[in-house]
């Protein structure tokens, strides 16, 4: 076994600018904190008088609540306070950034089982716990519908009878249809049905994907706390202005007035954008008067949000000569009882049906669809993940068919650079055909097999980066260093370093010199949020403007004192220089306030507005590219990964370690969505709410060999080319390993691809 | 109704943690992840799955790696524990510090102190370990962040150093606990 050979085969990209940090494997910024403990969480903090929250949950997938009596809990010694619904009177009690349908705690009916119906505030966590056990809830239990197929049959029970709103970041218009749907999207380019029976050869199959989740290490964890300027939060969020927007709307407060402030975050992958905890932690301080702690354990942060399970139904249609004709999905995506992100996530999926392929004729259409189940949200490469996999297997039954290698037929058909991936959207950067044939060599294409030994190829592309709006702003203080704010959230994936990376290139500073803050809204400016590969591509970009401001004050000031044009100036090492004579930024910023004091202000931005993208977007196409080589143990099902390789499309690695560590993370997570993650209900209650049985990736799972191939063309949107990775792979990764069983003759439909799931397949088609 | 309260009764005991005494006084249930990070604030050794599987709140109890979240404190008592802040020494990182940040072997960072502290008690067994010995050893230990890979690397890395003479155990690594750019 190697312990992983990785291929650089960056290109140039970008401006090259005389100090060179950009393009560099520096040290992380925050990595010292971190191997030495010293780095704060919201679990570490201790706020003066803080009290400590648990929620009670509700045991019925679906009942209304008769009456809820917490005088019993309210009189043990130590409980400040219990809440429940009727402590919503004067807010504005219903979330969701998408669809306004969550209660901050359940107000007259339980829509799943593991529903907030009432949270205590304590002296500790003990006693907190303890108390749960006294509040008397009295429930009428009501049908309900626990699966897709349950939701959407004719005359269901509906998890939602109440007109919805929608929140203020919905997708597209809103429109509730009848029943269980919560969202519909459809994408229709020419006649699909036509094209369809014009094909020469046709293959169409129903799969499912199930619900995964997401295991941030760090469950969610907040802090809440009252003062007479407003509520303060300091919670393990993605995206910390969303949660403030949601929390302003809910207490009925102005913006201003709520203060999001984001420590270190144990992981996020989707699992901690959007509001969370949030509302009824900040709920539960009102009413107890003292600032609270909730933290989720594992198995609440498993009912708080997870990845959607979905049904899909797909065909694909190619003429004799392997050209790809037609394609027609539906796909079915359980949202559970609230929207989340389902919107969007159905819009992704939908995205992804198509795969990079050039089409005369698509006709998808992707439902959200509300059930009796614990609402589903973001997961890395959502909408992806779930498509992904089956369109190109579908390419690849297709190609078998023919008798046309799958890597030649995906040649032939990928769109190219410049094309248009999606109607009316950006067109793609990437050179996909490149891509596909990297990963192809790192996994052996074309080389002789032992037997039991199949590979696959998967490509797709995921639009990213959200919406280009970021903001940012660098402060440099008189001693020449600077303190760099930016509200895209350190979640793991290495944005300080990054962002400090792009300044330090901007300013000719030293990486030491610079700070990064921690995302404050009283203090960082806005951004959107830390998700969708953006924070390098959309964050950075408003960093490097931000820089690039204060280099101009600089300039100016240097030109003043000398007396000579900007041209002849030039930034070194912390300093402007004119020929052999340098003045210190120091230096500068003193001479210009006339005292050993004053700063210089810079700030950047990305908006449409001022030309940065489409409001449409995406802000650009994140490539999902990746190739496996596994073997089957046909006596157990079992299957080992030899070979995995994954290519990071990235434009301009700014920091390529921290590329491929990124890219590797992304492609274990995969594996584990590929082989033996899923959230397993009964009747709606989740039966393995524990790391003991919901099992995640271990070293024991790695690939005997692991290719991380870097590609930067540099042509991302982003700074000096840049373009967003770290999601891609985890979509590519099942994709290339079911097309490796396909390979071996051996069509897999379901995931995961469990031992006992192949073990059964093997034996229907012998 | 019967109400689990927490006893008042205390018992004392006393332990050293990162080579220090200390005597305390706590509740007969209390985990030592509690007594660590709510008595003594030493909030490295994290909780996530609470169910001796992810490793996140491993420290060393008499040199043995074990799971914070499911030993009660009493049974650390007359013991030297280790966490992660008890790890550099003389204001220098441990070798496994430094090799950590220069493979990129932390993110999050989260899983991180449980890795570190996992990866010293192999390498005071086994001093120089080839990957696949790392793999055996640590495979209980999660990460969610990195492919694992870079944790590897830096635990090979490190064991080669230290057996090398290039780096001792406790203390001595390349760099200081000090914030970078100090003047
Ligand atoms: S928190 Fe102790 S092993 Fe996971
Ligand atoms: S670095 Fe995030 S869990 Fe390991």
């Amino acid at each position: 076994m190697t312990a992983g050979r990785r291929d650089s085969g960056e290109g140039k990209g970008g401006a090259a600018a005389p100090v060179d940090v950009v393009g560099t494997p520096v040290s992380r910024v925050d990595a010292l904190d971190k191997v030495t403990g010293a780095a704060k969480y919201t679990g570490d903090l201790i706020v003066p008088g803080m009290l400590y929250g648990k929620v009670l949950r509700s045991p019925f997938p679906h009942a209304r609540i008769i009456c809820v009596d917490a005088s019993a809990a309210e009189r043990i010694p130590g409980v400040r306070a219990v809440l429940t619904g009727r402590d919503l009177a004067d807010l504005d009690p219903y979330y969701g950034h998408a669809v306004r349908d969550r209660p901050v705690v359940a107000i007259d009916r339980v829509r799943f089982a593991g529903e907030p119906v009432a949270a205590v505030a304590a002296d500790d966590e003990h006693t907190a716990h303890a108390a749960l056990a006294a509040i008397q809830v009295e429930y009428q239990e009501l049908p309900a519908v626990t699966d897709l197929t349950m939701a959407l049959n004719d005359g269901a029970p509906r998890v939602h009878e109440e007109a919805l709103r929608p929140g203020f970041l919905h997708s597209g218009e809103f429109r509730r249809e009848e029943g269980n749907i919560c969202y519909h999207y459809r994408i229709a380019r020419g006649d699909a049905a036509r094209a369809m029976a014009a094909a020469d050869v046709v293959v169409e199959g129903d799969y499912t994907f199930p619900a995964v989740y997401q295991y941030a290490m760090e469950p969610h964890t907040v802090v809440a706390q009252w003062s007479a300027d407003g509520l303060t939060v300091w919670a393990c969020c993605q995206h910390p202005y969303l949660v403030r927007a949601e929390l302003a709307g809910i207490f009925r407060l102005p913006q201003s007035a709520v203060r999001v402030i984001v420590p270190y975050v144990g992981g996020g992958f989707g699992s901690k954008s959007y509001t969370r905890m949030e509302p009824l932690t900040a709920a539960l301080a009102r009413k107890a008067g003292r600032p609270i702690r909730i933290a989720n354990r594992v198995d609440e942060a498993m009912l708080t949000t997870r990845r959607h399970n979905m049904r899909c139904w797909l065909r694909t249609g190619v003429a004799r000569d392997g050209r790809v004709v037609a394609r027609e999905c539906r796909i079915w995506l359980d949202t559970g009882a609230y929207a989340d992100n389902g919107p969007r996530v159905a819009l992704a999926a939908g995205d992804a049906a198509p795969g990079p392929y050039r089409w005369q004729a698509v006709a998808v259409d992707a439902w959200a669809v509300y059930t009796h189940m614990p609402p589903a949200g973001s997961y890395r490469a959502f909408g992806a993940t779930h498509l992904q996999w089956i369109g190109e297997s579908q390419i690849d039954v297709l190609a078998h068919r023919l008798g046309i290698d799958p890597v030649e037929c995906r040649r032939r058909n990928l769109l190219r650079p410049g094309e248009e991936v999606r109607p009316g959207r950006k067109p793609l950067e990437a050179d996909l055909a490149a891509d596909v044939s990297k990963v192809a060599a790192a996994v052996g294409w074309g080389t002789p097999k032992p037997p039991l030994v199949g590979r696959g190829v998967s490509i797709g592309v995921m639009g990213a980066g959200a919406n280009p709006a970021s903001t940012a702003a660098v402060r440099m203080q008189a001693d020449g260093t600077l303190v760099l704010l930016a509200s895209t959230t350190e979640i793991g994936q290495g944005a300080r370093t990054v962002l400090a990376q792009i300044a330090a290139q901007e300013l000719a500073l030293p990486l030491e010199r610079i700070r990064v803050a921690g995302a404050d809204t009283h203090v960082t400016p806005y951004d959107r949020s830390t998700g969708a590969s953006r924070s390098t591509t959309v964050a950075g970009l408003a960093v490097q403007r931000a820089a690039a401001d204060v280099r101009e004050q600089l300039l100016d000031i240097a030109s003043r004192v000398w007396g000579l044009p900007r041209v002849a100036l030039r930034l070194h090492e912390g300093a402007v220089w004119h020929e052999t004579e340098s003045r210190s930024y120091a230096d500068l910023i003193a001479t210009h306030f006339g005292i050993a004091g004053g700063e210089l202000i810079g700030r950047g931005e990305v908006a449409p507005g001022r030309g940065d993208g489409q409001a449409a977007g995406p802000v650009f196409w994140e490539i999902s590219c990746g190739g496996a080589e596994v073997e089957l143990d046909p006596s157990t099902g079992r299957i080992r990964v030899r070979r995995l390789a994954s290519v990071a499309d990235v434009g301009k690695a700014i920091n390529p370690q921290l590329v491929e560590v990124q890219d590797e993370g992304a492609c274990l997570q995969g594996l584990g969505n590929a082989f033996f993650e899923e959230m397993l209900f009964d009747g709606g209650q989740l039966i393995n709410g524990s790391l003991l049985e919901y099992r995640v990736p271990t070293m024991a799972d790695l690939p005997d060999e692991f290719h991380s191939i870097l590609v930067g063309n540099g042509v991302g949107p982003g700074p000096y080319g840049a373009m967003g990775v770290g999601e891609g792979a985890l979509a590519a990764v099942p994709g290339a390993i079911v097309n490796a069983l396909l390979d071996l003759g051996l069509q897999m439909r379901d995931l995961p691809l469990t031992p006992e799931r192949v073990w059964r397949r093997l034996r229907e088609v012998e | 109704m019967e109400i689990d309260r927490p006893p008042q009764a205390r018992l004392r005991i006393g332990l050293t943690v990162n080579g220090r005494p200390v005597e305390a006084g706590i509740e007969p249930r209390e985990l030592l992840l509690d007594f660590l990070r709510n008595r003594l604030g030493l909030t490295g050794a994290k909780r996530s799955c609470d169910v001796q599987v992810c490793g996140a709140c491993t420290v060393l109890v008499d040199d043995v790696p074990v799971s914070a979240c499911c030993t009660l404190a009493y049974e650390a008592r007359g013991r030297r524990v280790l966490t992660i802040e008890g790890l550099a020494r003389d204001g220098r990182l441990h070798p496994l510090q430094d090799a950590f940040i220069e493979h990129a072997a932390v993110q999050c960072g989260f899983c991180t102190p449980g890795m570190i502290l996992t990866a010293l008690a192999l390498l005071r067994e086994v001093p120089a370990p080839t990957p696949v010995q790392v793999k055996a050893h640590m495979k209980d230990t999660l990460c969610r962040c990195t492919g694992y890979w870079k944790i590897i690397d830096a635990v090979v890395d490190a064991g080669r150093r230290m057996q090398a003479g290039e780096a001792p155990d406790a203390g001595g690594g390349a760099r200081e606990v000090a914030p970078r750019g100090k003047p």
